[in-house]
């Protein structure tokens, strides 16, 4: 069968199982644009190619299928890298395809022309710059392979367009073995002697903690740890990324360790004498000040990706393999020891947990002056939504303070920018769930600052009627940089301040083709959130006016040691 | 990244124990180079010094010697980020005790008279050749272990060193004699 390289590449991701694409056509992509009109594949035209990254990160992220986005060469290029780059840092699947300018004209500075691949290389787990039409079935399966097995990530194939219009002999590659990858071998299972030595250090632990991070969701590990920590009885703390991985209302569950993480979750960490890590890689975010991290704690280190061991921590036990597979053989291991205990006496230990989080509960003070708190927000919202509802966040206090207060009962329910910190993440990457899971609730919590930079795609929301919620968190303020400003530069406010009506978010949510409801006072929460809920034929947005002097809270200084963790003014100081 | 202070004679450029030497299969593909300086750069590695050339006749590999300072960052935590590359296929380590190393250097050297003699006399000493000859200049060639460029380069310093290339180490394992 004769293709064109065009019709080899939709043929290629059909093949993939490819039921989306996120993408916005330009001339170097042009003929790859004339077979989707005949392809099974929807194709969703976003408003700006970051938009298309973000969507297909967010869509990846709740289904864990690879995401896929299509755009053009140079600019609409660059404007993926972005996403790109998010998706590097989460380990996130995402395929992007490019346009490139025809081969002969490729280092001549042509119109629309950028090394995309050469740009990307740092943020990509791979690339591919295709020069003969040949190659596209095999890189494209490739490209698959590499970006959804091992340690997940970002890839992008680059497809001139004289490659595009070629004719080729269809094929597909029928084995792995097929996809000239000689030195791509990704772990799977633990070395089975480090798995044992690891349930030894387990057995002989007095302060154990699973400290979990989003490798554990990659790996779909959840029930696995279920019953990991049923059978132990070890305490859990779920970084950022792995909101979600182990039910909050677990009695075991400590909630999210780190920076504005929960009082006992971050000093449970900091005190413990072992540290099982999860798919987590010791983020600065998580430890604050390396040399005071949990300073007595042995760890056991397990991670796909063999360079996270030792790279931040030197492991006691480091076991390189997929998180799901080694727990399932740390279970085993603990069969194994047959009447040996698989852990100590832990209530001594739990004793201490439990007064903790008596004496420092996660605290905001009541509104008494009639602005509206955005804890409560949070709070008000994650009581009026199913228990599955997908909670989206952008990047600042909006996002801490929806880890901190929505209750994260189900794997897969919590998107976010984490390791990239990308502000303007939320709105598509709302969308890009919500067209992974069409049947459940998606809100997205976003702040004033994050909303105005990626709003646009509301758009592509509305012609596309995909109807997502969008609360806005609105202080006026690029909220976080303002409360540093007033932390640890003696409130001197440098270039913080945005407005909290200017843009008017309601006539620009209406104006998009969203339903658009403000909420100015306390009282005017509960019924903004209900009329949302009530609205599933298209996108909403709510203008929640809040507090601007908020802080978030817990919150461990950039630099210090998580011992110096700074409580709630309301709260007795720790020391 | 504090200068090299253990090498063997001043201005010398031999191994010192903060370098080692890494072994690097790759794919003879586009790009590979830049991927590997690349995540060298991106990841505050400091190479010292780095050679590449096919290893086969089809040219399907290439291997590249890397002399990696250790002081920069530990060399697990290199070799484990270079595997992370994919057209990375193999890495070997080796320990300066454990390999043989060579290098090559051309030096071109502004000559009177006199010195003419001197420099060919030197060369013929450390087995080098004279690889071309103008009315007051010699270019000249070295090869074998690094010490020994260093010993040659350190004694060439008393003449007028025009120009001075090297090539940066190659190395394999050194053979079992058992």
């Amino acid at each position: 069968m004769k293709l064109t390289g065009a019709q080899a590449l939709i043929k290629s991701l059909e093949m993939q199982g490819v039921e989306v694409m996120f993408g916005l056509p330009g001339g170097a992509i042009l003929p790859v644009y004339d077979p989707i009109i005949d392809s099974s594949i929807r194709h969703i035209l976003v408003r700006h190619e970051q938009g298309a990254g973000h969507m297909a990160e967010g869509y990846a992220m709740v289904t864990g299928k690879p995401g896929v986005a299509m755009v053009t060469s140079g600019p609409g290029a660059t404007n993926v890298v972005t996403p790109l780059s998010n998706a590097y840092m989460d380990s996130t699947p995402l395929i992007v395809v490019s346009g490139q300018v025809a081969t002969g004209s490729i280092g001549t500075d042509a119109f629309q022309e950028c090394d995309i691949t050469g740009v990307t290389m740092g943020i990509t787990k791979h690339n591919w710059l295709i020069k003969d039409v040949m190659d596209i079935p095999r890189v494209v399966a490739a490209a698959f392979h590499v970006a959804t097995t091992g340690r997940p990530g970002p890839v992008l194939i680059d497809l001139p367009k004289d490659i595009s219009n070629a004719t080729m002999d269809w094929y597909w590659p029928s084995s792995v073995d097929e996809l000239d990858l000689p030195g791509y071998h990704p772990v799977t299972f633990g070395d089975p002697v480090l798995v044992r030595q690891a349930a030894e250090l387990i057995a002989q632990a007095e302060r154990p903690v699973f400290y979990v991070g989003g490798g554990v969701l990659k790996a779909r590990g959840a029930e696995a740890l279920r019953v990991l920590a049923d059978r132990t009885g070890i305490p859990v703390v779920t970084t950022l990324m792995a909101r979600g991985a182990f039910p909050d209302s677990h009695p075991q569950a400590l909630g999210m360790p780190g920076m504005h993480g929960h009082y006992t979750a971050v000093t449970a960490l900091q005190k413990s004498d072992l540290l099982v890590s999860l798919g987590a890689r010791f983020d600065d975010r998580v430890t604050g000040k390396i040399s005071a991290f949990a300073p007595e704690a042995k760890v056991i280190h397990v991670d796909i990706d063999p360079a996270e061991l030792g790279k931040v921590r030197v492991p006691d036990v480091g076991i390189a393999g997929d998180c799901r597979l080694v727990m399932e053989e740390l279970l085993l291991a603990m069969d194994a020891r047959g009447d040996a205990p698989v852990v100590r006496d832990l209530e001594p230990w739990w004793r201490q947990i439990r007064e903790w989080q008596e004496r420092f509960p996660l605290h905001y003070a009541d509104a008494d002056g009639g602005a509206i708190k955005p804890q409560n927000v949070v709070e008000q919202l994650r009581d009026a939504a199913p228990a599955d509802t997908v909670v989206v966040a952008g990047v600042g206090q909006h996002q801490m303070w929806a880890s901190q207060y929505w209750n994260f009962e189900y794997p897969y329910t919590w998107v976010n920018s984490g390791g990239a910190g990308t502000m303007g993440f939320a709105v598509p990457a709302a969308i890009g769930a919500k067209v992974g899971r069409p049947e459940r609730t998606v809100w997205g919590i976003d702040g004033d600052g994050c909303f105005q930079m990626t709003a646009q795609e509301l758009v592509t929301a509305s012609s596309e009627q995909i109807p997502v919620k969008i609360a806005i968190l609105n202080n006026a303020y690029l909220g976080m940089v303002r409360q540093w400003q007033e932390m640890f530069y003696g409130e001197r406010y440098s270039e913080v301040y945005l407005s909290p009506d200017l843009p008017d978010y309601v006539k620009w949510a209406e104006a998009m083709g969203c339903i658009g409801i403000r909420a100015e006072s306390p009282e005017d929460v509960g019924p903004a959130i209900e009329k949302a809920n009530s609205i599933d034929d298209r996108p909403v947005v709510v203008d929640f006016r809040t507090d601007a002097f908020e802080k978030v809270f817990p919150m461990v200084p950039a630099g210090a040691s998580n011992d110096d963790i700074v409580v709630h003014p309301d709260q007795t100081a720790p020391r | 990244m504090t200068a090299p202070d253990l090498t063997p004679l001043a201005g010398g450029r031999g191994a010192s124990p903060r370098h080692h030497i890494l072994s690097v299969l790759v794919e003879n593909k586009a790009g590979v180079l830049a991927r590997v300086a690349g995540l060298f750069s991106r990841r505050g590695f400091n190479i010292y010094s780095l050679a590449v050339a096919p290893t086969d006749e089809d040219e399907h590999f290439s291997r590249i010697t890397i002399v990696v300072d250790v002081e920069s960052a530990p060399l697990e935590q290199v070799i484990m980020q270079l595997d992370k590359l994919v057209n990375v296929v193999s890495i070997g380590e080796l320990s300066p005790a454990e390999a043989v190393e060579r290098e090559l250097v051309l030096v071109t050297v502004a000559v009177g008279p006199t010195e003419r003699s001197q420099v060919i006399q030197l060369v013929g000493v450390f087995g080098g050749e004279v690889v071309s000859v103008g009315a007051d200049r010699l270019t000249v060639m070295l090869a074998g272990r690094p010490e020994k460029i260093d010993d040659f380069e350190g004694l060439l310093e008393h003449y007028d060193v025009v120009e001075l290339q090297r090539t940066g180490r190659v190395a394999l394992p050194k053979l079992d004699r058992h």
